[in-house]
């Protein structure tokens, strides 16, 4: 445990060494503040014309504010892992890890860690958009938190399939492409779902990434969806140690 | 009594696809050696040690460290292993000390233990002076000094270093080479290299892979007091070679041309003497007068080209 940890530590500092970590966070957050302040404005603009005012502005906030960030964050987060073990395998540093007493589930694990908080530096910037308007105007939290738990466990899914590529590539841009690749053909899996003539087309609708989400947007807590994502994101490290296994045949 | 085994190595063998790299290699190391792995390139240098850092799986064949299976109990075998690898593994972006830490967090080492790991690695390397800086920005020599120290700061009892000079200026091989020496008298070292005076200078003991066996394993000072199989020699003139031969001890004579002899002697017979003794009797102009001892750079060329004449006829 203590090596996970260890891992996870160096890992998170030397995200945050970089440039390229506070190139994506400024980039995200400048798009995002855009967003939510026109989606702001709209909803000044349109307020009272609801006959009973069913739609508040956590529906505004949480919902199409966060439904908007998941596309920004399928684009940006091949660029958090690309790097994780390609880099590492390029710039020979694997080695270090793989010839100390540390096995390879603690290594993938502990990079996992690492990546999760950066992620949790997104959420938290994600966060204090609405924040900011807990002053000035009543919040429904509840929601509010569904959809950041609901963005975390999407980016976490993001790392683990983005760490596997990552870990099946020598260079970090093959990694990126790959990985956002293969998000975006799992995102779109949904399309297989409203073709009536495919088989199985249950199957593919509820594989996708995006169901799971909308309803979490909604503000609907369903544990299957928290299932959902923590098997994805095991099935895709459990592949990477795997994978790093190999390597030493 | 024999010292304690470090590193056992049984029948090592690795393929890649149809390549044989390794071929049922056999590996001791006792405590307190320095023992060199000498070959040319593509030999299974690099191959060998990563099968013994638990970077490779072999194919076939086990190795023991401090006699833990590599294999069945990875983490008790490589506690007991520093490892450098050719290329050092250094991340740019942290600083001597920060990445240090880390390796020694890799390690095992507590967390309070762990400074003064720190403070000790970094004074045998020669790195105190540049504790704060980038590593990326430091010079290749200096970065190979970070290597050693990562390999060296969780005191292990083995220490593996694959071609530890290579890309050093003069100055710094030599201060590699004594650093070495020095962590020989506390450690068991396993060391690549293709320079054979290097392996000369440090090791106690040479092993010569070619073609992925072994097909040298002595100590370094047999090679140097081997004795000799001919003498050579430069006279201005010999008037007949084969007045030499009758001396004693001498077995035949070669004359190479513009008053070059190369003498070969009988068994462990030495007659330097007597020749230069004839020599300046008969007035023969004696020029120059040599053993030629084997070295381990003619032992080298000798069992590593041997081996390829014999393929090429094949």
């Amino acid at each position: 445990m203590s090596n996970i940890l260890n891992i996870a530590r160096t890992e998170l500092k030397r995200i945050f060494l970089s440039p390229l970590a506070w190139a994506v966070l400024a980039v995200v957050q400048f798009i995002m503040g855009f967003v939510f302040i026109n989606l702001l404005v709209d909803y000044a603009n349109n307020a009272g014309m609801q006959p009973d005012d069913t739609i508040g502005v956590s529906d505004y906030v949480a919902g199409s504010l966060y439904g908007f960030a998941t596309i920004l964050l399928l684009l940006v987060m091949p660029l958090m892992t690309m790097r994780v073990f390609a880099e590492e395998r390029k710039g020979n540093t694997l080695v270090l890890l793989t010839s100390a007493p540390v096995s390879i589930t603690e290594i993938v694990l502990g990079k996992f860690l690492g990546v999760l908080g950066f992620i949790l530096a997104i959420v938290v910037l994600m966060a204090a958009m609405p924040l900011s308007l807990h002053w000035s105007t009543n919040l429904d939290w509840g929601r509010v938190a569904a959809g950041l738990l609901g963005l975390f466990l999407m980016m976490m899914t993001f790392a683990s399939a983005g760490l596997f590529v990552s870990s099946l590539t020598r260079e970090p841009t093959i990694a990126a492409v790959g990985s956002f690749g293969l998000l975006l053909v799992i995102w779109l899996l949904n399309i297989l779902g409203y073709n009536d003539s495919i088989p199985f087309r249950d199957v593919f609708n509820y594989l996708s990434l995006i169901g799971h989400y909308d309803s979490l947007r909604r503000g609907i807590f369903n544990s299957a969806d928290i299932v959902y994502y923590l098997l994805f994101s095991g099935l895709f490290l459990w592949l990477t140690v795997q994978r790093l296994d190999m390597e030493r045949n | 009594m024999e010292s304690e085994v470090l590193i056992e190595a049984r029948a090592l063998t690795r393929r890649y696809g149809p390549t044989l790299a390794v071929d049922g290699l056999h590996l001791t190391l006792r405590k307190g050696e320095i023992l060199g792995l000498l070959g040319p390139n593509g030999a299974g240098k690099s191959t060998t040690m990563k099968m013994l850092t638990g970077n490779l799986a072999p194919s076939a064949g086990e190795v023991l460290i401090g006699g833990k299976s590599l294999r069945e109990d990875a983490k008790a075998a490589k506690r007991a292993l520093g490892y450098l690898p050719e290329q050092p593994p250094v991340y740019g972006e942290l600083t001597v000390d920060e990445y240090l830490d880390y390796c020694a967090s890799l390690h095992g080492i507590a967390r309070k233990a762990r400074p003064e790991a720190v403070a000790s690695a970094k004074r045998d390397c020669g790195l105190t002076d540049v504790s704060r800086r980038l590593i990326g920005n430091l010079s290749k020599g200096y970065q190979q000094r970070v290597g050693l120290a990562q390999a060296i700061i969780h005191r292990p009892p083995v220490i593996i270093l694959d071609e530890p000079t290579v890309g050093l200026d003069p100055i710094q091989i030599r201060e590699i080479r004594s650093l070495i020496a020095a962590l020989g008298r506390n450690h068991s070292v396993i060391l690549s290299s293709h320079i054979l005076p290097e392996i000369q200078a440090v090791c106690s003991r040479v092993m010569i892979i070619n073609r992925g066996r072994a097909v040298y394993n002595e100590p370094v000072a047999s090679a140097k007091s081997a004795g000799f199989g001919a003498i050579a020699a430069v006279f201005r003139q010999l008037p007949d070679a084969r007045t030499l031969e009758t001396l004693a001890g001498v077995r035949r004579v070669l004359a190479l041309g513009e008053g070059r002899y190369r003498i070969e002697v009988e068994g462990n017979a030495d007659p330097r003497e007597a020749i230069a003794k004839t020599a300046v009797e008969g007035g023969w102009g004696l020029l120059e007068l040599r053993a030629e001892a084997q070295t381990l750079e003619e032992i080298f060329v000798e069992l590593t080209s041997r081996d390829a004449a014999l393929a090429e006829a094949a």
